[in-house]
This record gives structure tokens, sequence and C-alpha cells, in this order.
């Protein structure tokens, strides 16, 4: 079968200790039997080593953060499209998920498709409203309350049902784990310094983290889904191993929310497992995690399978993939000459 | 040989890892016009600094929220919020589209009645209505909103007093998700007292009862906020409807309603995570519509928004006095205008940008006003082209609350033009002098020679 | 005035200090002035041929190549 050439824009370049999802993503659509693409990276960071991974990456343009404003971000992206005629694009990054699910008409009008959830989707899993997610959906969520002060410590195990130890978190990005008093202080304004207000304190939910990878159509089925145990964490608290589960409750769990949610996308769910084999719902990133490529070596090539459901080709659910396969995480030094550096600083592009 | 434009030499160090995110083309775009309306013929007239006002940006403005709450609700009506810009022409564009008239005080009430507002299109709102005020808006008919009851057993004993009754609504404060809660005005919902001041109300036989009035908040990100508060002031309708067997006339519901401007911290822009006017509407019309009120009597929606609706219009136009070094190394630049003027520097950061073309290059400059206090700062961080002295700037989406707070503070404050809608430019405020400012004071005998 | 000998300026603009490792942009004529100071041109002979060159008041002119110059010696690129 002759292979369908498209060309694909993908961010999340950064493959360093602390890993983006793009460079697992193209891994998976340069493995495609499918696809025969051209890949264009879009980077932030002069130095997302992806930008240099020139067997993996055709060619890079550098893009305005989203901070910027989605004017700014639409108008490099047109500039692009005018040079590569793009295909499909696949945003991996959490902060740029909302300024290109905005602009997804705007893109499409110019022939560029995209597979992201849609707003409403994007919005009620945040989590300073994960309970009321939990409450809609029928799932088990910790307990957690949005605060504004860290008075509300000195009154907590009084007033509210919150025992020690409890988790605090940002709006966004970084949690805690506080034992006390001062521990959720220190946290909170760690946290409120980073982040602003509001801060989420959580029940500390006692079991097995377990994540699962998953990619619904958008219609309320699961295109595929590989639950992962993290083997070891970095002090960043990043998986630098994992291995694939056969936990069928797990699966069933996934399917059950993509179906009621009806998901558009990539998703993935963290979770605990409780000693009474129970499950709570931590957290859902609204996108493909950096080791997606596990799911691909396991055998659902889910980057592909994105790509086909942007394009409206039609998708079969995977039924299979191995368990007990396990990545491991390693770093290599990329040689670069200063040239290329340079001239990816000064023109944008390389 | 025609001579080349000059540019500052500027050397950048590259920050390995952090991008040029700035030094894409589109950051530093120029603004050459406003509606059509040369900048720098603009300063040339009329001097640096220049307050700019677009009657059209305006005028589309405000056309765009009615058509957002009209194509959704029966009876709709904007007041315009005097304090947010109160200059007389300003407030005459959004009488001749329409608009009433929000007041918080004597002198915005009176001002009102200057630009030719019938008395009974003011709404007078705010804790602060003395006796006098009370009885002036009487007899003029205005619509009176309650915030305390001191004001209300004032205004009982006032109304004894006169031939018609005075026409009220209260204000009332609740829980809408959103923090800070606004409960210093108005009477709280949650707790029954919004229901006893109407109890109060209507026991005294002297008022009319005639509306429900709330202000969730200033620069709300969020629509639903609205929708909560929406559903809790058509509760109270129906429950007055219940008991007393009459429909309360109008719902005020108050502004809040955000700009495109971007708050300070924020991460995403102002323009990318404001709500539309259509997805405000549409959260406030939805839990009218949703309620149990009548529907073949649904109250009149009233809205005052200010912000949102004259921000965007508003262009402050500034030069540049100077560049310097800071002793950390970091660049800075002094500019002719500050925070005396320019009072919203203290909460957004303001999209400034160049006058003239410049080349690709850029650098991060911290942006000083001209005043001799250290908390003249427009912005700490801002990525701008290699301006020089004299060189032309334009700070954008001015137009709410700074030609109100502005401060006669250690210089005079600017002239304001108008560019009406065929282009024209007509001087709205003209530039304070010496004399304006003096004419209020006087010298005791004994100081006169110094 | 001399430009040290671990500095490389590329066309496009680009700096790069062998010695320190730092690179750095610069704008055209931030790199032209460094062009000038390799073949050996005084601070005068440069203000000279740039004023001939572009639309700018000798007082500007004075100040802004003084204070990049100024930088430069600071950042060791001139000596």
């Amino acid at each position: 079968m002759k292979k369908r050439k498209i060309t694909v824009g993908v961010t999340g370049l950064n493959n360093i200790d602390s890993p983006g999802p793009g460079i697992p993503v193209i891994r998976g659509l340069r493995e495609s039997e499918f696809f025969d693409v051209r890949i264009i990276g879009l980077a932030y960071e002069n130095l997302e080593p992806g930008i240099y991974m020139h067997d993996l990456v055709d060619k890079t343009y550098q893009i305005p953060y989203p901070a910027l404003g989605s004017d700014a971000l639409m108008k490099r992206i047109e500039y692009i499209n005018s040079k590569e005629n793009l295909d499909l694009l696949i945003p991996n990054f959490d902060a740029e998920l909302y300024s290109f699910m905005k602009a997804a008409d705007r893109l499409k009008k110019i022939g560029i498709h995209t597979f992201l959830p849609e707003m409403k989707q994007f919005e009620e899993r945040h989590k300073a409203v994960l309970p009321e997610f939990g409450k809609k959906y029928k799932i088990k969520v910790p307990e957690s309350k949005t605060i504004l002060t860290d008075k509300y410590f000195e009154k907590m195990e009084d007033e509210d049902d919150f025992k020690y130890p409890v988790l605090v978190k940002g709006k966004y990005y970084d949690a805690y784990v506080a034992h006390n008093d001062e521990q959720a202080k220190t946290a909170f304004h760690k946290i409120y310094a980073k982040w602003g207000l509001p801060i989420i304190i959580q029940e500390y939910v006692r079991g097995t983290e377990v994540n699962v990878i998953a990619l619904g159509d958008g219609e309320g089925n699961t295109i595929g889904a590989v639950p992962m145990r993290k083997q070891y964490i970095t002090d960043k608290g990043k998986a630098w191993a994992g291995i694939t589960l056969g936990d069928t409750n797990l699966l069933s769990l996934t399917k059950k929310l993509i179906k009621k949610t009806k998901w558009r996308g990539g998703m993935e769910l963290e979770m605990i497992k409780t000693e009474d084999d129970e499950y709570y719902l931590i957290e859902i990133n609204p996108r493909l995690p950096a080791w997606v490529y596990l799911a691909v070596g396991a055998g659902q090539n889910l980057p592909e399978a994105l790509a086909k459901l942007a394009l409206g080709i039609e998708v079969k659910p995977f039924k299979k993939y191995d368990v007990g396969k396990l990545f491991i995480r390693y770093s290599y030094d990329l040689i670069v000459n200063l040239s290329e550096f340079e001239k990816l600083t000064l023109y944008s592009e390389l | 040989m025609k001579k080349l434009p000059f540019e500052r030499p500027i050397i950048k160090k590259l920050n390995v890892g952090i991008s040029n995110k700035f030094g894409l083309k589109t950051e530093l775009e120029p603004i050459t016009h406003i509606d059509n309306v040369s900048v720098s013929e603009l300063i040339k007239e009329h001097g640096s600094p220049l307050f700019v006002i677009s009657e059209s940006t305006v005028r589309r403005t405000v056309q765009e929220a009615r058509r957002a709450f009209e194509t959704r609700y029966p009876k709709v009506q904007f007041a315009w919020s005097y304090k947010t810009n109160y200059l007389d022409a300003v407030c005459r564009i959004f009488h001749q589209e329409g608009s009433w008239a929000e007041v918080v005080s004597r002198y915005e009430y009176d001002k009102a009645l200057s630009n030719g507002v019938e008395g009974a299109k003011i709404i007078f709102n705010g804790p602060d209505k003395t006796a006098e005020d009370l009885k002036i808006a009487s007899e003029n008919n205005s619509l009176i909103h309650i915030d305390h009851f001191d004001e209300l057993y004032t205004l009982i004993e006032i109304a004894g007093k006169l031939k018609k009754k005075p026409r009220v609504a209260i204000r009332v404060n609740m829980d809408t998700g959103v923090h800070p809660q606004w409960d210093r005005f108005g009477f709280n919902f949650e707790n029954g007292e919004a229901w006893e001041a109407i109890t109060k109300i209507m026991s005294s036989g002297k008022l009319e009862f005639v509306g429900l009035h709330t202000h969730i908040g200033t620069f709300m990100l969020t629509a639903s906020a609205y929708e909560k508060a929406a559903g809790k002031l058509a509760s109270l309708a129906v429950d007055f409807k219940k008991t007393y067997g009459k429909n309360v006339s109008y719902i005020d519901m108050g502004g809040g309603f955000a700009s495109h401007n971007t708050l300070k911290g924020a991460y995403l822009t102002g323009k990318d995570t404001a709500p539309s006017f259509d997805e405000y509407a549409e959260a406030i019309t939805n839990a009218l519509t949703n309620s149990k009120l009548d529907p073949d009597n649904m109250p009149l929606l009233i809205l005052e928004t200010g912000r949102a609706l004259i921000d965007e219009a508003g262009y402050l136009l500034g030069t540049v006095i100077a560049n310097k070094k800071l002793s950390d190394g970091r660049h800075s630049t002094i500019v002719n205008f500050g925070v005396n003027i320019l009072f919203t520097a203290f909460w957004y950061e303001h999209q400034i940008n160049p006058e003239k073309e410049y080349s690709q290059s850029s650098e991060t400059t911290v942006m000083y006003g001209p005043l001799c206090m250290n908390i003249d700062q427009i912005r700490d961080s801002i990525q701008l082209p290699p301006l020089k002295k004299d060189d032309n700037i334009i700070v954008s989406s001015v137009g709410a609350y700074n030609m109100t707070q502005w401060m006669q503070f250690i210089t005079l404050r600017p002239r304001v033009v108008l560019i009406d809608v065929s282009g024209g430019v007509h001087v709205i405020r003209k530039n304070e002098t010496n004399k304006d400012i003096t004419a209020l004071e006087s010298v005791p005998g004994h100081l006169a020679k110094i | 005035m001399k430009v040290n000998k671990n500095i490389a300026v590329s066309e496009s603009g680009f700096l790069f200090d062998s010695m320190s490792g730092d690179s750095y942009s610069l704008n055209p004529i931030a790199a032209e002035i460094i062009g000038m100071l390799r073949e050996q041109k005084s601070v005068e002979d440069i203000k000279k041929t740039l004023l001939e060159k572009y639309e700018v008041t000798q007082t500007v002119l004075d100040k802004s190549v003084d204070e990049y110059i100024f930088t430069l010696k600071k950042l060791n690129i001139v000596k």
C-alpha cells in the first residue's frame, strides 16, 4: 500500500529530563504504516532538543508563547502554513491547549486539522472543580476544597473533615504533601508565590498511583487505552521507567468515563488505587502524555490513530496491547554546531 | 542621497534555553494611525502626552453589547456607568446610543442631569447619598438603589414629607462562587437580609419597590458567576410576587464585565481570556428565562457595564524622555506619562506599541513614568524596539477609569481628544493650566510677601 | 580601541565570544559599528560616518554610540 503523505506540526520538543510529549508523538507518527509524514517542529525555546534531531524533525519554526495572545500565535502559524502547507497540528503542552482550542475553527479554515478536547471538556476537568466533575460523572475523587488564606489550616481539622496528611495544590501546577499546619502553610506560600490563588486542599488518598493513556473519538468511543504504573520516579516526580498493566478494572473505568464525557482527543488519567481496590481520580491531563511511546511499543499507535481521527479517516478501536512491556528512559547527548543554534536564534527557523 | 532612519545600536545577550519569545515580527508592530488619523500628527497638533478616544469604537462596542443581549431577551436597557469615564462628550455618546445614566454621587448625578438625561432615567447607586440627595432624586423620579438600612430608614422618613412615592430598588450581595465576595455593598441574599429590606420597604407603605440590583465584582473572567447571581435575583422576584402579588419591574445585573486588558500576573492575555458579550449575555439571560419568573411579565433587564464598553476606545499617546541603564544592567526607558494619569498601570500589563517601524531587534526594558516617585512604573518588563529620546509610543485600552481616577500630581493633566466617526478630531478636555488649579486656592494676608 | 580576538561576528548579527561562551544578537547598526572598530577606525570617525549616513542629530548619536561602546567594554568585547 502506498503511504499517504501528510505534513504535521508538533509542539513539545523539549525532550529533557522532564520531557514534553512531542518527540514520542513524532516517533509514533514516523512508525506509521499508513502515513508518510513530514514533521514540522514548533518550538518555544531555542534549546528544545527536538529542534536538532534532524532524523525525527524535518524543519523547526519558533512560535510565540501563548502568553503573547492567540493573535500573535495564529499569525505565526499562518506564516508557517504558507511555507509548509500543514495538514495537521498536534499541540502537546497544557499551557497552549487553551489557545489552540480557541483557534481550532480558524485553523480548519486554512486547512489545518486538530483533534482537541472541546472547551467544556477542558474546563470541567480542572483541578479546582474536580469534586463537581466526580459527582457529575459518578467517579470517585478525593475530597477537596478551594482556599484563599493560610489561616484556614488553623481550624481545618476542627471545622472540616480534612485530616493530615493533606495535599496542597496549585490551580495549574505543583503539589505538596503536608503532615501538619506548618508544612501546609509553607506549601501554601510556595505555591501562592508561583501560581497565585486559589490553593486547593485535597484529601490524601493512600494507595498506588496508576496512569492510563487513552484516546477518545469524541462520540463516546475509546479508540485505545493502556494502563501503566511508574516503576521509577525522578526527583522531579517524572516516570523514568514504567510498565504496562493488565488491570481490566482500570480499563473499563476509563472507557466509561470517555463514554460519558464524549472525550475528544488524547488524555492521561492519573488515579490512585487503594488497598481495598478502589480507584480515585486525581487528575485528567487533556493530551497524550510523554510516555505515549510505551503505548506504541505495546501495540497501540495512538499518535497515528489521533492523526487519522483528525483527518476524518475511520479508525477501529484497538482490541489489545502487550501487558508487561516496559519503557526505560535514557538521555543522549546531541552534538550541534553553533551555526545551527545561531540560525534558529536569529531567524526563528531551522 | 537620502539618509537612512537611525536606530539605537543594541547588543543583547542570548539567554540559552529562553527563546526570543518577542523576537517575532508581530510583537513590534507599529501603530501609526488611530481611526485613520496619524499619531504623529495628533501629537504635533495637540502635544504629548495625549489621551485619544475613538468614537466609532465606543459606538461599535455598545452596539455589539446591545445586540448580544437584545437577541436573547425581550427587554434590555443599558445605563452608562459615569465613574468609568464621565467626560461629558463620552457620556453623551452613550446617551445617544440609548443608555441611561448610572451614578454613585451627587456630583455624577448633577453631571447626568446637565447632560440632558431625564431624571427618571438616572439610577442612583452607592453607599453615599445624603438626605438632600435622596430628596432631589425622589423629586426627579430617579431610581434609587438602596445600599444599607441607614439609607432605607432615612428615605422612609423623607418620603413621608413628599407628594409622590420614591421609586426604589435594593442592592443585593451574594455568594456566586467568586472571590473576593463583594459583601460590603447592599443587603446579603443568603442570610435573609435582602428579604428583610424588602419587607421593611413594603410595610412602610411610603416607597414604591420597583427593582432588584446586584453588582457581583469587577473584571469578572467567568460568565457563570452572573448566571448564579441572576438566578438568585430572579428567585427574590418570584418570592416577591408570591408574597405581595406584584411583579418586580426590573432586574439590574450591574457591571463588572472584563475588558481585553491583561491583568498583572495573568498567563494568557486578556484578549484571549475575557468572556465575550455573548457569553455574559448567554449566562444572564439563561438564568432569567430558566427561572420561575412569569414568562409573560419578564422584568426589564438593566446592565451597568462600564469598563468593557469604553476601555478599548481609549489610547494614551506618549513620548520617550530618556534611556537609562540600571545598576544591575537592566535597560530602562523613561516616558512622559506616569501613573498619575495612567492609574490602571497598577493592575494591567498595558499593551504598548511603537509609532514607527524598527528593525527586528528588541530589548527588555523597565518602563518608568516621569514622576520623581519610586512607584511611578508603567511596566516592570516589556519588550520594545530600541526606542530613543523623542520617539512616540502608544498605550492601548486605557478608556476606562483613567480619565476619572487620574490625579493632578506633580504635573498638569494632558488634553483629551475625540476622533469622531468621520475622522474629525475634537478637543473634549483642554490641557490643565496652573491657573485652573490655583484658582481654587487663596493665600492669607500674612503670607502675601515672602 | 580594539575588538578582542576571541570575538566572532557573523553577517547576520550573531556575536560569539569564544572565551566566555556567551552569544549575543546585534541589530544592524550595532554590527556595523563593530565592523568599523575591526577596521581600527576611531570612535570619532565612526560617529562621523554614521552622522553622514543616518537621519540623526549629533546629540542623539553621541549618546547612543557612547552608551553602546560603554556596554561593549563592560562585556569585554572591546578593549
